[in-house]
């Protein structure tokens, strides 16, 4: 499998001018919004110590608070079944839906269905899954996968949507007004949220407790699939467990907070049994979860609530999109989640980084995010998954700046180099620094020159 | 006050004015300062890269080269951290845990170390945006963060604040990274390069004339962009605004 | 032969790191006072209306309020309307109402948001098929914070829960935000105190 190449996908981004120009302002501009929510709360910072420690302690007795999920739900009289893989989760949604005569399936957003690669696996079986959230609904038509977890069609303009929705549900093409793109997909939605035998949503957590789900939306999509059909089917990663009701009191509050910079989504709702004369499924799937749980160093990515916010803060996420990670999850949870799915495939991704650490900052379970970064650094250079180029080249500036002699005589090659080489010669397609930027001139001398000339004394 | 002055080696090499404006403010301010001949990098470079192994020779010459100094004093934010934060790759001994308990970058001995808060022989009378690299803001913790509710401060901004004539002026992303990030700025150059000519064009939409940091590799990349897009901005380290050295 | 959920237990159980203690959620203070003000602020500041008790009827707000609306469904005994939930089959019916008259249990100040359940709502669907929804709510009937909500016994026996904050919106298309996505295109909070005693007529079916 080929590995993602993050650069060359973000110079392509970074072409499309005023794509990526939006797309910096408008996830900045919701990285603003979060500061504004955020700073407006003065426990904030508490509150993101207790949801760390909620999920930390959650983590570390999941096996306890997903058999009390399972035993409540149950008598509640919803129907858990597990999912080992992304594989068997598709096979159990499926049979669940081929058991029910389904071939009309509406989904609410779902992060882990896209995971799955669930959609293709059902189409392919003949039932056909209607995407309801906006954003995944543009990227379904699009035949492109959702680029951000939060605002899937955050990469595209007006214009693109207008095109989309023109070429595949007979909209005006040259209206690109969004109030009318937005009421189209509205009624070209609603017969199927009347017709379709079965709605599937995704969690964002799941009570032991009460043995209950919560679903947080803002379009009135999820509720609409969940409340028609006499069957609802939820997927839900094991890591979204918490262990009491009380707790949805700190995650609620920091949830849109920190995605949107809004105080609560639109809807909010809990799951906790059937509608009399309907049926409620709920899928647990692992899908490398629970290997993830045993890594040291990265289980706490565990934590996440996949509110965005480490996208929205991220330079480098903003300035590349969440395309150019090639990945379901991208952005700087995606960077420490992706290499576990595949190291080769995704092992560029942690270098995508500059460590500036406002993710770390942001993520309101405290995942330390840049660290992780750092650990997978050395995990790719050991497992010997750096590109050649690069491990020689560190190989060599390892040798080099270990030994002062050898040091010195680079110093001064360099500065000898840049000095006399013609402009033309220097700025060569080899020199990734000079494509866009000068080099530094070479000074006359180096400090330490300086340093012998104009001081007595050097080290002891 | 005897102290050690580590000079990176992309200052020693490109940028020697900082070093030496660095040297000279800490000998007026009474500080004896030694600068060990043998010194060459703090194995950053290696170590970002994931190349913890590669960084081990280079971390254990700085180890020695340094050892046995009450204080290490070096104009980087990024190498500072490394050293008190990162450096691993060799054994952990009483000498070597002494030598990063000991390092400070440059404003931090100023501000916290030597707590000093005037500088009456440099004036500046420009317009200057004021750029702290992220290591220095979020490790090192010299200012406050934007992402972060909690009570403003800034280490360099009220040094800098004191030297007569200078106005602050503050770009509209107060704190985005810049994009050099080490070996980001050439692995990945178009993101990196984009990054820093946002953050020019950020500093002079503010009315900036000079850009000055704590950070010399920051500077360096953002100097490069500017050079590059014409931007009519100069670029000084605060040592040497703080020194006088730079009119 | 071990099933997936012996596998993936066994899988958590061997992986789990080391105990983590639980955290005790601390009270967080709150002012007693101003609530419905706080309320009302923040249900505008998400898009909702607030309208203080008409002086009459409440059927006559309504439809004084929605004059084109010819279905107005109500899940309480306070407003008529043309219809009610006790009289739907199934939810589908309710694909043709303009606007939705529930009661909701209480409200919330931090957010703006309203609790309601299978046992408010009648149907759930009314909540979201309805073109508009108005949502009546005793101004004593409004917790402070999302923690205090969070503790409401309303929790235990609801199959269905959900804090309604607003119109249903989205900012999926350029960041543009539109008010009335897919569910209800406006929620309006009528501050009307609770029927003294709950009447038998009260609907009480859930669908």
């Amino acid at each position: 499998m080929s590995r993602v190449d993050h650069a060359e996908a973000s110079s392509r981004f970074i072409e499309a001018k005023d794509h990526a120009e939006f797309h910096d302002k408008r996830l900045w501009d919701l990285r603003k919004k979060r500061d504004a929510e955020t700073q407006a709360i003065p426990e904030w910072e508490e509150l993101r110590s207790l949801a760390s420690a909620i999920k930390e302690h959650t983590l570390s007795h999941l096996g306890d608070y997903l058999v009390e999920f399972e035993r409540n739900a149950t008598a509640n009289g919803m129907v858990v079944h597990w999912a080992r893989d992304a594989a068997e989760h598709n096979q159990v949604v499926y049979e669940i839906l081929q058991a029910h005569g389904v071939t009309t399936l509406v989904k609410s957003k779902s992060m882990l269905t896209d995971e799955c690669e669930m959609r293709p696996f059902l189409a392919n079986r003949g039932i056909e899954t209607m995407e309801t959230d906006l954003g995944e609904r543009i990227q379904q038509l699009d035949d492109e996968p959702p680029s951000h977890i939060v605002v899937p069609a955050v990469h595209k303009l007006r214009g693109d949507v207008a095109e989309v929705f023109g070429r595949t549900i007979g909209t005006d093409p040259g209206n690109s007004d969004v109030a009318y793109l937005a009421e189209s997909q509205r009624r070209q939605t609603r017969p199927y949220y009347l017709k379709a035998e079965a709605g599937m949503t995704g969690a964002n957590f799941a009570i032991a407790e009460t043995g209950s789900f919560v679903v947080c939306t803002n379009e009135g999509n999820a509720d609409l699939g969940a409340n028609l059909p006499s069957l609802h089917i939820a997927s839900i990663g094991i890591e979204k467990l918490l262990p009491k009701l009380e707790h949805l009191g700190v995650f609620v509050r920091m949830l849109s907070r920190s995605a949107l910079g809004s105080p609560i989504t639109q809807i909010t709702s809990h799951f906790r049994a059937p509608r009399p004369d309907s049926e409620i499924h709920v899928v647990l799937v692992d899908n490398g979860r629970s290997d993830r749980l045993g890594m040291d160093d990265f289980w706490y990515s565990l934590k996440c609530i996949r509110c965005g916010a480490c996208m929205n803060t991220c330079p480098v996420y903003r300035r590349s999109g969440g395309l150019s990670y090639g990945a379901t999850y991208s952005g700087p949870i995606g960077v420490i989640i992706d290499p576990t799915f595949n190291l080769r495939k995704y092992s560029s991704l942690p270098f995508a980084s500059t460590l500036n650490g406002s993710c770390t900052s942001v993520c309101p379970v405290k995942i330390d995010i840049h660290e992780q970064i750092y650990k997978w650094r050395q995990i790719i250079a050991e497992r010997h998954q750096l590109p050649m180029v690069k491990k020689e080249a560190m190989r060599l500036a390892g040798k080099v700046l270990s030994s002062p002699r050898l040091y010195r005589a680079a110093v001064e090659a360099a500065a000898a180099g840049i000095e006399k080489l013609p402009r033309s010669l220097v700025y060569n397609p080899f020199n990734a620094w000079g494509r866009q930027r000068e080099v530094p001139a070479a000074p006359a001398q180096t400090f330490r020159q300086w340093y012998l000339k104009h001081r007595r004394g050097g080290s002891r | 006050m005897k102290v050690a002055l580590f000079v990176p080696c992309y200052v020693d090499a490109f940028f020697p004015e900082v070093g030496i404006a660095t040297l000279e403010l800490l000998e007026r301010l009474g500080c004896e300062v030694d600068y060990p001949l043998e010194q060459t990098c703090c194995g950053q470079p290696m170590a970002n890269s994931g190349c913890h192994a590669e960084a081990r020779d280079t971390e254990a010459l700085f180890a020695r080269n340094f050892a046995g100094y009450e204080h290490i004093v070096t104009p980087s934010g990024s190498c500072a951290h490394h050293v008190r934060d990162q450096l691993t790759a060799i054994g952990q001994t009483a000498e070597v845990t002494a030598v990063r308990r000991s390092t400070r970058e440059l404003v931090e001995f100023l501000h916290d170390v030597l707590g000093v808060r005037e500088f009456p022989w440099a004036e500046f009378p420009h317009k200057v945006g004021l750029h702290i690299g992220c290591a220095t803001l979020r490790r090192l913790r010299e200012a406050s963060a934007s992402e972060i509710g909690e009570p403003a401060f800034s280490k360099p901004a009220r040094l800098l604040g004191a030297v007569k004539g200078i106005e602050i002026v503050h770009p509209e992303r107060v704190d985005e990274c810049c994009g050099f990030g080490g070996t980001f700025s050439v692995d990945e150059e178009p993101v990196s390069a984009k990054m820093g000519h946002d953050k020019v064009a950020d500093h002079l939409a503010a009315g900036a004339e000079v850009i000055v940091s704590p950070d010399m590799s920051c500077l360096m990349h953002q100097r490069g962009c500017a050079q590059r897009s014409g931007a009519p901005i100069r670029f000084l380290h605060i040592a040497q605004v703080l020194n006088g050295s730079a009119a | 032969m071990t099933t997936t959920r012996d596998h993936v237990l066994a899988r958590v159980r061997r992986n789990q790191p080391a105990w983590r203690e639980l955290p005790q959620l601390p009270s967080f203070a709150r002012r007693a006072d101003g609530r419905l003000e706080a309320f009302a602020a923040a249900l505008k500041r998400m898009g909702g209306s607030f309208a203080a008790a008409p002086a009459g009827a409440l059927d006559a707000f309504v439809r004084a309020r929605f004059p084109d609306a010819r279905v107005i469904c109500s899940a309480t005994p306070e407003v008529a309307g043309t219809r009610s939930t006790a009289a739907v089959r199934d939810p589908r019916e309710l694909a043709d109402v303009d606007v939705g008259v529930v009661r909701a249990a209480f409200g919330v100040a931090e957010t703006g948001s309203v609790w309601l359940s299978e046992r408010e709502l009648g149907v759930n669907a009314i909540a979201f098929l309805s073109q508009h929804l108005v949502v009546l709510l005793d101004p004593e009937a409004i917790v402070a914070d999302l923690h205090d909500a969070y503790r409401a016994p309303g929790f235990g026996d609801a199959r269905y829960a959900v804090l309604m904050t607003g119109p249903s919106a989205t900012a999926d298309i350029e960041g543009v935000l539109i008010r009335g996505a897919q569910g209800i295109r406006s929620l309006t909070v009528v501050a009307v105190s609770a029927p003294a005693a709950p009447s038998v007529d009260a609907p009480r079916r859930s669908a």
